[in-house]
């Protein structure tokens, strides 16, 4: 585990790198020192406004991430319904969740996207059952404060954001 | 109770949520930070307060603000508060904050460990899954000890939800507790057949990441692996596993031959890129284990060639960066296959993607010959120039230097386009590679003795450029070119033809901007330089130029005696010293430049980077020994100081003495260059800039820096490489028109001749002759150099704790500490159990029993490894074909290698790849060994009276393992026997049932060269009896031997088995056999043979069986047992090693001991039972026989009489 400002380094260094790429390029990048050498790539795929990067050492396949991060992406839009960017800025916990059920401790849990949301849905469902009375009123705060909302920012380019570092192999 | 909670909840209303604070944030564009630090005071106001749902909030917020950088630490004891809460919701709020801030020096970590135990065993799955997430982040090692335990239940909960979770979290825990892998192993096996495909793949995971570190460990798996290749469907299974194997196959030839089939189909059938990929990938591991060995796979490698084209050319990028990397690992083994892609690579390095480019450089590497160096190299000197980022740049430089050096300079012809490259290499800004660029000039410079003339003039002229100097040294790593450019022109001065326009060059007051060791070179080099004028200019009688030069350094060198770098302080005022004797010798007018160039007679010469490490350390030196008792700790920590003190005092103080006589300096200098000259690091090693004199003069004694602007920019007179690209193709041209010329007359004579030879011109690389006559001299070594080339492993790798041999049985003392209530359980632990029977005796019963246990284990264990025995799964012999290999295979199951040991592979290389062939195989040697030393230990201290063996044919079973050995007091006892001896040859064996087979034995012959020849074509053959005969490879007659599956080079041993196969057990007998070999020593070849007699005893077809008490008692009372008896006088041996002997020997196993009375019991392979009753009196042990054969035991009774008789 390394401390928030490395980790925020990392982050920063790696949006810079993958950022310039070009759009037809391809989606792995050599291992820097920063991500713990040359046994470690970074592996990434670009998503309209996003890019969701991976650090993998060697004894992950190549495509094999690629078709992960597919599965996530495919996940999140399920979990959500039609993801778009600012579901995971404001719910950043709940992609953390989805996240846990694909990679444990940096190392990949579960590659069925039908399982994942399985085991999501069903957590969900018990989260609304404990929440039950006590819940409701802040449900309609919440509500309140959405009608009241101005307008909901748009046109943001907060691309790195869902880097997802801290949890993946090289950060042990 | 419930109003209460609802006004808890309306007081929340008013506190941010997660999603009011990312809007915050977001609002708050100019002043983030001020935003955020108020957020955090509320937060610490929310922490505060009872209510869980609101910290569950507000560690909610920290978790987003740490993931914006935020240091949230300060709210750990918090965290573990909401990981505590009983709802879900809160408690996963909790641990996704725990994981993603806790680490290892998170001190109330430790707080966490009853908490998480608690969840783990909470009847709600996601409770459970939800800790074992978070534990997988932030492990620590004594959590990992904690809680191994219970997470290893959890492998087999029912719900394949956790079960998968619990799988995979093993592999941190082993990460943070070694200890826990050989407890946890066998469930984590079990798991790889688990029916849930989640769980599946994640111990698949685990294995692969574990295998992957250490792979000899588990190379027993590779059934269980393969079995799984063959029927799972899911990719990412597929993909790890051939990961996997592709680790394991470099240890194991054979698997790979297995492996190469399945793996073609897979190439063929699947439509999965990834798969394919990796598949292409592993094959290439096969076929690199394979190389050594047997090179027609050549259509393997074709396959893998044509199918990474096909990526390569493929417009994914993705597909051709990986082919491109899977090419490369082809190269290594078959450079040829990859070469004929050249077109392919080169095409590449101008692909737009930098990744794909430094791919296409690594292939490069291989891919250069004599031919095509000059054309390659020009080209990425090209890349080099348009190179935008320093990063790809330096890859280029390291590039270029590292094709042109590979294997001693193997392509390069012209060494002058050499240089020249690396001169146009200096011109680099900004780049880290200084210094090899600098060590290649030195190398070449050094040994390739043609080019010294050219080098020479080539450094004197980048001396002279001042654009090296002029760079920043901060910036710019270049200027470690003048080290080595300053050193040659000094050691070889005798070619500068202007050497005193480079003394000068050395001499210029812009040189002390350099960094400290490249002007200690400078300064050392000016003298070389000195001494080479001075002889010069003597010989020309030109006393006033000699003393012009003189004056020149008098000036210069004062400059270097004020460096703040302690280095170029004293050698600038040695020298400064030397100089100023030498001007007085001149105006006495006594020539000196003898003298002078003396300083530096002799040659240098390069020594081998590992020269050093290899110097033999000689017979009866200890390195550790003190030579001086050491002083007591407290008198040194008085001491230093003080010491330190006065030594620079004395520095100080001292006065120095230039009067030195110049004798006297002359001798010393000679010998420090003697010393510097035999050092091998003295060229390299800077000094160390770790004093620095701070008592340099006043400021107005510091020179003031010329800066000289109009120096030209441009190297004058620097040859550009592409000329010599040129120039070189004119030379090959004509040298092929004279070739063409011999070869033309060559074939007219040949076609006169009667034989034709159908060789077609081709410009091979051996064709191309260097353009100078290059003398590359060998680095030197010293005498009696090791050959052992191991290289250190890291000693803080986390992952060698991890190399743990997991076949061994388990010990008692292995098993995961388990939480228990201090007082309960105190009065079951099974020491106890076993005392209330061996109470009186002395404590050496218990540690026996201890034993007999494993050696149960090891029994069962025995069994169930039966089917996945990885040498029988290797064996390609249809098992069907010869039952007689499955039988021998279980015996020699019991352990696999020591850790650390390897097989002893080497010489039966060859024999090995015969193998497949053959009915018998060599079996593990270790694993045979420790099977026997197991059982060794026990009597090892008794062996003394046995007469039975003689001293020598132990060693002859122990041959391979010396050293292991000699630890022990005594040998210990061997049940090998001597079988046959000549001068060429010994022979010893042993014979061993199993239950399995019951008309079955192996018997394994250890045979040991003695002689000096090198014995071939073994084979052993046996005069079968109605009763017992040799398995013989299927297809062959009685009357064939067989052969041995390996050679014996001069002595060397090694151990085959033979399988016989037995009718009646009851009696002992005897079968007459031959060895027949050849033996090839310098003189020829002769056949020899050997006769032996091979002696089954009744003792042979006994296996150990363990037998409880109870099960005992019954089968004494059943009746159905014959009786006889024996009795023998005049033991004098301890009751307790005699019924060692007998375990041994005779292959009993004691069930229960009284006093002086133990019962015993085994089994034959044909299913008789045979108890016995020793007694033990004064001098005389009496032992009574039941058993269901009674021919059977009397044989059995009488042979044990003969060993007793011994004791």
């Amino acid at each position: 585990m390394k401390s928030e400002d490395t980790q925020q380094q990392i982050i920063r260094e790696t949006f810079h790198l993958v950022s310039k790429r070009d759009e037809n390029v391809c989606n792995f990048l050599e291992g820097g020192l920063l991500i713990g050498g040359s046994d470690n790539k970074l592996i990434y795929r670009h998503y309209a406004t996003l890019y969701f990067v991976f650090c993998v050492d060697s004894s992950e396949s190549e495509l094999g991430i690629l078709d992960l991060i597919q599965v996530f992406v495919e996940t999140l839009d399920k979990c959500f319904e039609n993801v778009c960017e600012l579901d995971l800025i404001f719910h950043v916990d709940k992609v953390h969740n989805i996240l846990a059920e694909m990679v444990m401790g940096g190392m990949v849990l579960e590659t069925n996207m039908n399982e994942i949301v399985t085991q999501i849905d069903a957590q969900n469902k018990l989260e609304k059952s404990e929440a039950g009375l006590a819940g409701a009123p802040a449900r309609a705060v919440s509500a309140v404060k959405n009608m009241n909302l101005p307008e909901i920012p748009r046109n943001i380019n907060i691309g790195d954001i869902s880097i997802k570092v801290p949890n993946l192999p090289s950060f042990k | 109770m419930a109003l209460k909670m609802v006004k808890g909840s309306i007081d929340r209303m008013f506190d941010k949520n997660l999603q009011d604070l990312v809007r915050g944030i977001r609002n708050h564009k100019e002043d983030e930070a001020k935003y955020i630090s108020q957020c955090i005071d509320e937060i610490k106001q929310e922490l505060k307060q009872d209510n869980i749902a609101v910290k569950a909030n507000a560690v909610c917020k920290l978790t987003y603000l740490q993931m914006l950088g935020y240091d949230i630490s300060w709210a750990a004891f918090n965290i573990i508060e909401v990981m505590s809460a009983s709802k879900f919701t809160f408690k996963r709020i909790g641990y996704l904050a725990a994981s993603q801030c806790f680490h290892e020096g998170t001190d109330v970590i430790m707080l966490t460990t009853n908490q998480i135990r608690k969840d783990l065993s909470s009847p709600s799955q996601y409770d459970t899954g939800v800790a074992l997430t978070g534990l997988s982040c932030f492990v620590t090692p004594d959590l990992a000890r904690d809680l191994a335990n219970d997470i290893m239940t959890l492998m087999s909960h029912t719900k394949p939800y956790i079960r998968k979770k619990a799988v995979l979290i093993m592999y941190k825990v082993f990460l943070k507790y070694p200890e826990s892998l050989r407890p946890a192993f066998p469930r984590l096996k079990e798991k790889l057949e688990d029916p849930d495909p989640g769980v599946q793949s994640a111990a698949v995971n685990v294995i692969c990441e574990l295998a992957r570190r250490n792979p000899k460990n588990y190379l027993s798996l590779a059934p269980l692996f393969f079995k799984l290749m063959t029927s799972s469907t899911n990719n990412w299974v597929l993909i790890k596993i051939i990961k996997l194997f592709g680790a394991l196959t470099p240890l194991e030839p054979r698997l790979g031959k297995k492996l190469i089939e399945p793996l073609t189909n897979l190439i063929h059938s699947t439509s999965a890129m990834s798969l394919l990929y990796e598949c292409v990938n592993t094959v290439i591991a096969v076929l690199i284990s394979l190389s050594s060995g047997m090179p027609n796979h050549s259509a393997s490698i074709q396959l893998c060639v044509q199918k990474l084209r096909i990526l390569i050319e493929d417009s994914d990028q993705n597909l051709k960066y990986l082919g491109l990397l899977a090419m490369s690992k082809i190269l290594r083994t078959h450079p040829k296959s990859v070469q004929a892609h050249k077109d392919l690579v080169l095409q590449c390095l101008d692909d737009k993607d930098e990744s794909i480019r430094l791919r296409a450089l690594d292939l490069l590497y291989g891919m250069v010959s004599k031919k095509n160096l000059m054309e390659i190299v020009k080209k990425l000197m090209t890349h080099v120039d348009k190179a935008e980022g320093t990063t790809y740049r330096d890859e280029l430089l390291t590039k270029i230097i590292d094709i042109c050096s590979q294997s001693n300079y193997q392509h390069i012809t012209n060494f002058e386009w050499y240089i020249s490259i690396l001169v146009e290499l200096t011109r680099l800004e900004g780049t880290r590679h200084g210094h090899l660029i600098a060590a290649q000039m030195l190398d070449v410079a050094i040994r390739v003795k043609a080019i010294r003339r050219f080098a020479v003039a080539q450094m004197s002229a980048l001396l002279d450029s001042a654009h090296l100097v002029a760079s920043s040294p901060q910036r710019s790593g270049i200027c470690e070119v003048l080290y080595a450019a300053a050193w040659i022109c000094g050691e070889f001065s005798e070619h500068l033809q202007e050497p005193q326009q480079t003394l000068e060059a050395m001499l210029r007051p812009k040189v002390t901007t350099l960094p400290g060791h490249i002007q200690a070179v400078y300064v050392q080099n000016v003298v070389k330089l000195y001494a080479a004028i001075l002889q010069q200019k003597e010989q020309a009688a030109d006393t006033s130029a000699a003393q012009e030069v003189t004056q020149l350094l008098v000036e210069r060198l004062p400059q270097f005696v004020q460096s703040a770098d302690l280095e170029v302080q004293e050698r600038a005022s040695c020298i400064l010293q030397l100089v100023k004797h030498v001007q007085k010798l001149q105006a006495k007018d006594v020539p000196v430049a003898e003298e002078v160039s003396a300083l530096f007679a002799g040659e240098l010469n390069p020594v081998a980077p590992k020269a050093q490490k290899k110097v033999p350390v000689p017979e009866g030196l200890d390195l550790d020994a003190w030579i001086n008792e050491p002083l007591s700790d407290s008198e040194s920590e008085d001491e230093k100081p003080k010491a330190m003190f006065q030594d620079e005092e004395q520095r100080h103080t001292k006065p120095r003495a230039p009067e030195a006589d110049e004798q006297e300096l002359a001798r010393r200098r000679e010998a420090r260059r003697q010393e510097q000259a035999n050092n091998p690091f003295y060229i390299k090693s800077s000094p160390s800039p770790q004093k620095r004199y701070q008592d340099a003069p006043g400021v107005e004694h510091i020179p003031v820096v010329q800066i000289d602007l109009s120096v030209p920019l441009k190297v004058p007179g620097m040859p550009l490489s592409d000329q010599y690209v040129k120039l070189e193709e004119e030379r090959r041209h004509r040298q092929r028109l004279e070739k063409d010329k011999r070869k033309k007359k060559k074939r007219e004579r040949e076609r006169r001749g009667t034989r034709r030879h159908s060789s077609l011109h081709t410009e091979s690389d051996e064709d191309i002759a260097p353009a100078q006559r290059v003398d590359i001299v060998t680095e030197e070594m010293p005498e009696n150099a090791l050959p052992s080339d191991e290289d250190d492993k890291d000693p803080n790798d986390p992952y060698r704790a991890l190399d743990i041999d997991l076949d061994k049985p388990l010990a008692d003392s292995e098993k995961l500490p388990v939480q228990k209530h201090r007082n309960a359980e105190t009065s079951k632990s099974p020491e106890k159990e076993d005392v209330p029977l061996v109470e009186k005796k002395s404590k050496k019963p218990k540690k026996k029993e201890k034993k007999h246990k494993e050696k149960e284990r090891e029994k069962k264990k025995k069994e169930v490894e039966k089917g996945e025995d990885l040498d029988f799964w290797l064996s390609t012999t249809p098992p069907t074909a010869t039952p007689a290999l499955e039988e021998l295979e279980v015996n020699t199951t019991v352990t696999v290698l020591k850790e650390g040991q390897e097989e002893p592979r080497g010489e039966e290389q060859d024999a090995e790849e015969d193998r497949e062939q053959d009915l018998e195989k060599k079996p593990s040697k270790h694993k045979k060994k420790k099977h026997k030393k197991d059982k060794e230990e026990r009597p090892k201290d008794k062996r003394k009276s046995k007469k039975k063996v003689p001293p020598a044919d132990e060693e002859a079973a122990e041959p391979v393992e010396n050293g292991t050995l000699e630890e022990e007091p005594l040998p210990p006892m061997s049940s090998y026997i001597l079988l046959a001896e000549n001068s060429y040859i010994k022979m010893t064996y042993d014979v061993q049932g199993s239950l399995q087979k019951d008309s079955q034995v192996t018997v394994s012959v250890v045979l040991e060269n003695q002689s000096d020849s090198f014995l071939k074509s073994m084979e052993l053959n046996v005069l079968d009896s109605l009763n017992a005969r040799l398995a013989r490879p299927e297809g062959s007659s009685v009357h064939d031997g067989v052969p041995v599956p390996f050679q014996l080079p001069p002595g060397i041993s090694n151990e085959a088995q033979f399988v016989f196969t037995i009718q009646s057990i009851v009696m002992a007998q005897k079968l007459k056999g031959t060895l027949s070999f050849i033996a090839k020593n310098d003189e020829g070849s002769t056949h020899e043979k050997l006769d032996f007699k091979l002696h089954f005893t009744c003792t042979s077809y006994l296996v150990t069986t363990p037998c409880y008490s109870d099960a005992f008692a019954k089968l004494l009372e059943s009746g159905d047992l014959s009786m006889s008896s024996i009795k023998v006088d005049g033991i004098s041996m301890s009751f307790h090693n005699l019924l060692a002997k007998i375990c041994f020997h005779h292959r009993f196993s004691v069930v229960e001991r009284v006093d002086s009375c133990a019962s015993m019991y085994s089994r034959s392979i044909q299913g008789h039972h045979v108890c016995l009753l020793v007694k033990k009196g004064e001098k005389s042990v009496s032992v009574d026989g039941k058993c269901s054969d009674p021919t059977l035991l009397s044989n059995l009774l009488e042979e044990m009489k003969e060993t007793l008789a011994t004791c």
